[in-house]
């Protein structure tokens, strides 16, 4: 994608001073939001002093609030970005495979995320690697749950800065000879982010997620109707797509990309998209929205209206290919063609300059929420799995609030850093290799929902082994054009010349070591570890008593383990 | 266990949880069957068969997990309501 390009003229890029003037207004009612929240459905006794609090929102938001949430947590600026501009650049396996991922997305929420509601509410889990810890009594499992979540989460936050950085580009911000002025807007814009995360703690991404789906959803409807009508239609707009997909390109002999997949790409195609699909509610930060819910019922009544989105999703990646018929050129700072500036470009191209400010600030602003949520999640690991488990477990309600705080700053001025610093191409790189790992912790934390059967240790395994082959997997990819290791997340199945998903040969890898060790450390009669959660507990629903309040009906009971 | 499992809900009937997967089941596997619309035609306004056709796919499904939760739910207000008529049946 990058360094491969021949220069092409360094674009003269005026700053386009209405869109940015409205990008600008907007951002900064976004952050007035942002530090109003902390105000919002207040804690009445403890503030936003503890990690229910500050980490979970109070844990009482109804469908409406969810929806925004958990829309703006999963579709971020990277699917804004990247989906359409995989299906500008290459076409429909690498870009709409997202289609069918978040269709068969929200019937698997369904099955699952009911039963680990229940559970950590009964228990105060916080993290997906608290249930972990709690269920199987190991803490070197739920460490690495947890150190998972964090590492899979940070090159994703990462990507966010991406989007917000292709925003800034477009609007002609920055320049190739000074780079920290380029940076300058980006860095502003996360301090902001930084410092209204930090008082208002999930609230913040929660109200603002309001807006910025208002803003994208005028977006994207103005886009997929205006946009066809000024082109001629459809039949025009997919006509130019399918020449240029079909064209060889002389690099690699092949042609540009597939426009609608082959008996060769089948399989690549629905692996990517139920492997996207299983490892999306494993990320921290979508756990973290479930968590947040009122009610038991209010995440499976989510899971029917939330497609609304994925529909938005299918047009917007059709936007990549209104780009091809437009002729978008998004040339980047250094003259080299960058597809993630295809969608604001094309905005910026052809909407009038006040319209194209909101639908950019759009996809800024959609970049920061799941930002927030992201860092927020990865600190709740931080403290609950790690400063909690290993450094201090009789930490206060109150101390872990405000190391989560911290925690929350270190993980989003890491991400900055990154991206400052680093290639992007790197961050893509990396969060392809989150994609991967993280679909390693799905047999620990979803099995465990339904049977106590897996061992522990076999989970262990299974896990590291998952880890392994995808890590070396992903490496083995090279990219055709620039020779680069990670060159992509698709590699045939060992011993066969299917390809598929890397990350869904690491699942099966990962499952098939998981229920043989288990097999031979039942039989060995290997310790089982302690399991904290009984039967009821996965239907249990809000208006249930918490076990805390069970056993205190019971007081003649020894007192329950400690976690 | 340090304390009684004091049931949640009641015990299960199973009619409502087998519909309840099969239209899970059909949601989950007819989008990713590739080979059932990777076809360019007949198109729709212009779109190829193969987009227009995994577009139409959302709306079902959320209808086929809107149907579910009408029939999981129900079933689980049973179940809660079988428990407390028996709590307050009971002498505890």
């Amino acid at each position: 994608m990058n360094g491969v390009t021949v220069p092409l003229a360094v674009p003269d890029r005026p700053v386009n001073g209405v869109a940015l003037t409205i990008v600008i207004l907007l951002f900064i009612l976004v952050a007035a939001l942002g530090f109003l929240a902390a105000r919002w459905r207040r804690g009445e006794e403890t503030g936003l002093h503890s990690l229910d609090e500050w980490g979970l929102g109070g844990r009482g938001f109804g469908t409406w609030v969810t929806w925004f949430l958990l829309g703006g947590d999963l579709y971020t600026a990277y699917t804004f970005v990247a989906v359409p501009a995989a299906m500008w650049a290459t076409g429909a396996v690498s870009g709409f495979f997202a289609v069918p991922y978040t269709i068969v997305l929200y019937p698997i929420v369904f099955l699952l995320m009911s039963r680990l509601w229940s559970v950590s509410h009964r228990h105060g889990f916080v993290t997906p690697a608290d249930f972990v810890g709690g269920r199987y009594g190991s803490r070197t499992l739920s460490l690495a749950v947890a150190v998972t979540g964090i590492v899979a989460t940070m090159p994703y936050i990462a990507l966010q800065l991406v989007g917000i950085k292709a925003v800034l580009t477009v609007l002609g911000l920055g320049s190739a000879e000074n780079v920290l002025l380029t940076d300058l807007p980006l860095i502003i814009a996360f301090v902001v982010l930084a410092a209204y995360t930090y008082t208002s703690g999930l609230r913040a991404p929660a109200l603002i997620a309001v807006v910025k789906d208002l803003l994208i959803y005028l977006a994207v409807i103005v886009a997929v109707i205006y946009l066809p009508i000024k082109f001629g239609g459809w039949d025009n707009i997919f006509g130019a797509a399918q020449t240029k997909l079909g064209t060889v390109n002389p690099a690699t002999g092949r042609p540009a990309g597939v426009f609608i997949p082959g008996a060769a790409s089948y399989s690549a195609y629905w692996t990517l998209a139920l492997g996207s699909a299983l490892a999306l509610f494993m990320y921290p930060h979508s756990i973290t929205g479930v968590l947040a819910t009122k009610s038991r019922n209010t995440i499976r009544k989510n899971a029917a209206v939330l497609p609304l989105y994925s529909l938005m999703l299918g047009f917007l990646a059709l936007l990549g290919y209104v780009a091809i018929y437009a002729g978008t050129k998004p040339i980047d700072l250094n003259g080299a063609v960058n597809p993630q500036l295809v969608v604001p470009q094309l905005f910026l191209d052809h909407f009038p300059a006040w319209f194209a400010g909101i639908a950019l600030a759009a996809i800024a602003i959609g970049a920061l929420v799941p930002a927030a949520i992201m860092s927020i999640a990865a600190a709740n690991l931080f403290t609950r799995n790690i400063y909690r488990d290993f450094i201090k477990p009789e930490a206060t309600p109150k101390e872990e609030a405000s190391v989560s705080k911290i925690a929350s700053l270190v993980v989003k001025f890491g991400a900055l850093i990154f991206v400052i610093a680093m290639d992007q191409s790197a961050a893509i790189n990396m969060q392809l290799l989150g994609g991967i790992w993280i679909l390693q912790t799905f047999p620990a934390i979803v099995a465990g929902l339904y049977t106590r059967w897996f061992h522990r240790w076999a989970l262990f395994a299974g896990w590291a082994a998952g880890i392994l082959y995808g890590t070396i997997a992903a490496y083995n990819v090279v990219n055709p054009v620039t020779k680069a290791n990670f060159g992509g997340s698709i590699a045939a199945i060992p011993g066969t010349d299917v390809q598929v998903y890397i990350a869904v040969v690491a699942f099966a890898i990962n499952l098939i070591v998981a229920a043989v060790l288990t097999a031979v450390f039942r039989a060995m009669k290997l310790p089982e570890g302690m399991d904290i959660t009984r039967r009821s507990d996965y239907g249990a629903d809000e208006n249930d008593p918490k076990v805390a309040e069970i056993q205190r009906e019971y007081p003649l009971a020894e007192p329950g383990p400690t976690v | 266990m340090s304390s009684p499992d004091v049931p949640t809900r009641g015990p299960a009937r199973p009619g409502p949880y087998i519909i309840a997967g099969v239209l899970l089941a059909v949601a989950i596997v007819v989008p990713l069957f590739v080979p059932g619309y990777s076809f360019d035609n007949p198109r729709l306004g212009g779109m190829p068969f193969f987009y227009w056709y995994q577009m139409m796919w959302i709306p079902v499904t959320a209808c086929l997990v809107g149907i579910s939760y009408w029939l999981v739910s129900k079933e689980d207000r049973r179940r809660r309501e079988a428990v407390q008529a028996r709590r307050i049946g009971g002498q505890e």
